[in-house]
């Protein structure tokens, strides 16, 4: 069926009400946010408007860099942690009979329906000393006695990780039950042992999915805020975690949307780099 | 023996019996088609030969050695499946040289290899080409020569032509049964398509209800049928019931067939004969009366649908012997007893 090219403006009308809600939640707040950027601080007050170059000078100090450095290696450690557990983890549920499927996906969604600051708060008591999960490691023997695993970087991993990974799950799901069996199959009768099937072929054939579920999952962790600062020390600190100071506690605004511009050019020019190779691998 | 040998191969799933003691043997170089309505077991037994399941009960054997505990990497098999699974994110070449990169063979080797066999399947200097570029036609030969890459023991394919149009399919079925012979390879055909399995077996397996039927080549199949399913299901034919009078003489139709003897205990049972072994004459004599009740003519053959005795009997003639009837006309029905196989009712 050929389409026709649109010729009126009524042709268009489909396109109104998604244009208007991209125009309303995404077009105005995010420009109103530059804007903001080059505002200048008045420190009495709000801001006044203005264009400075001030919010971003500032922010381009060794501080700010290792902080933007640490949020991005967390978000993508995050990611591939996430990933590397969840893929194989369903793929493997995707071998179950359909009902214990259901069984497992109620259970994770279950998990999302937790807010951050309760999974925050649990991991943190599994991770003290007195209470935490080391103390069962003794009574297994494991350990000589308890000690407290928080606040580090692991416990502030650990919790991203397990915030995020039914999310991820939840993304290679369907793409995993699509996948044809008789590839895995066929790949053992030409004579590959079944983890050398699931890697040479499973993996190759669902590489846009783990690519699109990566960069997903970097996002989702790039802005949590409130496990690094329940769960590590300030060294861990994420970007977010600074700008929610900046922005609520100091009264800064030109500042803390200075650096939200900068995170959000920032995750994109990763973002895009990521499908840059991608594409390039794939012209091979 | 050599050859693959299947013993007393049970397959169950929970409560229901897929396959059900499946006894074969088949020498090598033979090209077998497993015959069958869906859901008769055909090719959960092509899988178990390749390894995919394991049978309940029962063994496996090539060439006088038990496979059925050797995993299928390790088989040496080649298998087309019925969705094909050619890998996606590979290309044509790639595809087939796949299990050679599997055992470690060089870049050149693989290359050698591929390049030979797409000369083998017609496609010489598609290498390189992605396989989605590919038409059903091209997708098929793509998996066999994977499939045929390492000159495996067993040549395996589930239904292979099934994705093709009719055209397509016959010529690829004339072609898939010259390569066979040329390679002189053991292999396997699921099929439900009877003329697939007269086209290209060298041994019919009819399987139902997970059962081996009959195990013989095509033209024996269609000449004496073990029972009145398989006479039912290859080709068409007429079932008709068959009684011994006091006298001893078979009679169908209320009309004494001379010559047809019934095998020893036998009072009741049903005759198949094929429709183009029917003949149609003037009423009266040893005939059988019926009203013709439809005449199909197709050009190549003439099909006339004849009621006698509460039953519709199928006649096929071609042109030349054109019987000249017409809907509605009496006939006389002639059944040669040589071309009456009598069966178990």
């Amino acid at each position: 069926m050929k389409r026709e090219a649109p010729k009126s403006i009524a042709d268009y009308s489909p396109l109104f009400f998604p244009g208007l809600m991209l125009i309303v939640f995404f077009v105005i707040p995010f420009s109103t946010m530059i804007a903001v950027s080059f505002f200048l601080r008045d420190p009495s007050g709000f801001y006044t408007p203005d264009f400075v170059f001030d919010n971003y000078a500032r922010f381009l100090s060794v501080f700010f860099g290792r902080v933007l450095a640490f949020s991005l290696m967390l978000a993508v450690m995050v990611a591939i942690c996430c990933v590397a557990i969840a893929f194989p983890f369903t793929f493997l549920l995707t071998k179950r009979p359909r009902k214990v499927q259901t069984i497992w996906l109620v259970c994770l969604l279950s998990v999302l329906s937790l807010s951050e600051v309760i999974i925050g708060f649990a991991w943190s008591t599994l991770f003290t000393r007195t209470a935490g999960i080391t103390n069962l490691f003794v009574f297994l023997g494991l350990m000589k006695e308890p000690v407290a695993l928080t606040p580090s970087f692991w416990a502030v991993l650990t919790g991203m990780v397990y915030q995020a990974l039914p999310y991820t799950i939840l993304v290679l799901y369907p793409a995993l039950v699509r996948l044809d069996p008789q590839l895995l199959e066929a790949a053992r009768t030409l004579g590959a042992s079944p983890p050398r099937a699931f890697f040479n072929v499973v993996v190759p054939a669902l590489r846009n999915t783990i690519v699109a579920t990566l960069i997903m999952v970097f996002v989702f962790a790039l802005g949590s805020y409130l496990l690094p600062q329940i769960l590590g020390r300030p060294s861990h600190w994420t970007l977010s975690v600074l700008i929610t100071d900046q922005a609520i506690y100091q009264s800064n605004m030109p500042f803390a949307a200075a650096m939200a511009v900068f995170l959000v050019l920032m995750s994109l020019a990763l973002v895009g780099l990521t499908l840059l190779v991608g594409r390039k691998e794939n012209a091979l | 023996m050599s050859g693959l040998v299947l013993k007393d191969i049970v397959k169950s799933f929970g409560n229901f019996t897929a396959v059900d003691t499946a006894n074969l043997a088949v020498p090598h170089g033979k090209f077998v088609c497993l015959l069958g309505p869906s859901g008769c077991g055909k090719t959960t037994l092509l899988r178990m030969i390749a390894g995919l399941e394991d049978p309940t009960s029962g063994a496996i054997m090539l060439d006088d050695q038990d496979i059925t505990p050797v995993p299928t990497h390790k088989r040496n098999l080649g298998m087309v499946f019925q969705s094909l699974a050619l890998f996606p994110h590979l290309t044509v070449g790639d595809n087939i040289a796949y299990p050679l990169r599997i055992r470690g063979a060089s870049r050149d080797e693989q290359k050698k290899r591929s390049d030979e066999l797409l000369k083998l399947i017609h496609l010489p200097g598609f290498a390189d080409r992605p396989v989605s570029k590919l038409s059903g036609g091209q997708r098929q030969r793509v998996a066999i020569a994977r499939a045929l890459a390492l000159s495996p023991r067993l040549f395996l394919l589930d239904e292979p032509l099934s994705a093709l149009d009719a055209k397509l399919r016959e010529a690829m079925q004339v072609e898939l049964r010259q390569l066979q012979q040329r390679l002189g390879i053991t292999t396997f055909v699921v099929t439900h398509d009877q003329r697939e399995a007269m086209t290209m077996a060298d041994l019919v397996v009819v399987m139902g209800q997970g059962k081996i039927l009959q195990a013989a080549p095509p033209i024996e199949i269609y000449r004496k049928p073990a029972d009145a399913f398989v006479a039912d299901f290859i080709g068409m034919t007429n079932l008709l019931d068959a009684e011994t009078d006091r006298a001893g003489r078979v009679s169908v139709l209320g009309q004494a067939i001379p010559d047809l003897v019934m095998p020893a205990g036998f009072t009741k049972a049903a005759v198949s004969i094929r429709p183009e072994d029917v003949h149609l004459g003037p009423v009266g004599g040893d005939s059988i009366g019926g009203t013709v009740t439809f005449v199909r003519d197709l050009g190549g053959t003439i099909e006339t649908f004849v009621e006698a005795g509460g039953k519709t009997i199928i006649a096929v003639a071609t042109p030349r012997e054109r019987p000249n009837v017409v809907a509605g006309q009496q006939v006389g029905i002639t059944l040669p007893a040589d071309a009456c196989v009598v069966l178990k009712s």
